[in-house]
């Protein structure tokens, strides 16, 4: 992917990530975190990944979103009103945050090998589903049944925590 | 040209921003969104591995498949989350997390 594009990407993902974080409105929240995912699909479709870039924007373009914005409209969530912001915490938590950036930095630009060039793919990559379906049903089949488990684990924990009076 | 580095700053910046968004905002559904911008700035930092680790001409097809895995369990886990959403929002009728101090010392 040439670097123009992969700029456009990441500052759409940032911008839009940082825009979640300000809206005070959480619809305006949960639509500004699915831009920010697909700008992000479509990194991971830059990196030869695009198995994960169609999961990202079925799984979390469609279901998430979707189980966001149900939950907002269902409580019936309204533009939060401005409050007295508990001033030493937000001063705590913005030198926290700054200080994560600064070290990310740091540590960066000291990984020298990350530095270089990505390495050229010999075979095609285009059937990742493919090669990510052998890894998936060979090597990691019993994982895969115990996420299959845990996925019907917790939709019967969120029918029960749905229920009105639990008996 | 693009190189790892720049997947993993850019991986870093997102995970600072969903960061901020749990450290700043009291909304308990805007942390949990933020909460879902973390586990994708991992995911991204992931998949930027298994590029650069080419195997036999390949990328590591290992990291993609912990990324399907992260990405299931990140649903599963929103479903559950919203419904505890639901839950405490039906016991106290808010989302304000200084509304929810029944915990506190």
């Amino acid at each position: 992917m040439s670097p123009v594009l992969f700029w456009i990407f990441v500052a759409i993902m940032l911008v839009f990530a940082v825009l979640v974080i300000v809206n005070r409105n959480p619809v305006a929240s949960a639509l500004s975190l699915v831009v920010s995912f697909l700008a992000l699909a479509a990194l991971y479709v830059s990196l030869d990944a695009f198995f994960l870039g169609a999961i990202q924007v079925l799984v979390y373009g469609g279901a998430v979103m979707v189980l966001f914005l149900f939950i907002i409209m269902l409580l019936d969530l309204k533009a939060e009103r401005a409050r007295r912001v508990n001033f030493p915490a937000f001063c705590g938590g913005l030198i926290v945050v700054v200080l994560f950036v600064k070290i990310l930095f740091d540590v960066s630009y000291g990984f020298q090998s990350g530095a270089a060039q990505f390495p050229a793919t010999t075979q095609t990559s285009q059937a990742d589903a493919w090669h990510i379906g052998m890894i998936l049903f060979q090597q990691y089949n019993l994982p895969l049944q115990v996420v299959g488990t845990l996925i019907l684990v917790a939709s019967i924990g969120v029918v029960i925590l749905s229920k009105r009076e639990l008996k | 040209m693009v190189s790892l580095n720049d997947y993993l700053i850019a991986s870093g910046l997102l995970f600072a921003v969903g960061f901020a968004g749990v450290l700043l905002r009291r909304n308990i559904i805007v942390i949990f969104m933020a909460l879902e911008l973390m586990l994708n700035a991992a995911n991204l930092s992931l998949v930027g591995f298994s590029r650069y680790n080419v195997q036999n001409g390949l990328p590591d097809y290992n990291a993609q498949v912990l990324v399907f895995f992260i990405i299931t369990v990140a649903a599963a886990e929103v479903a559950v989350g919203l419904a505890i959403i639901v839950a405490v929002y039906r016991a106290k009728q808010t989302t304000h997390l200084e509304d929810l101090n029944t915990l506190k010392f």
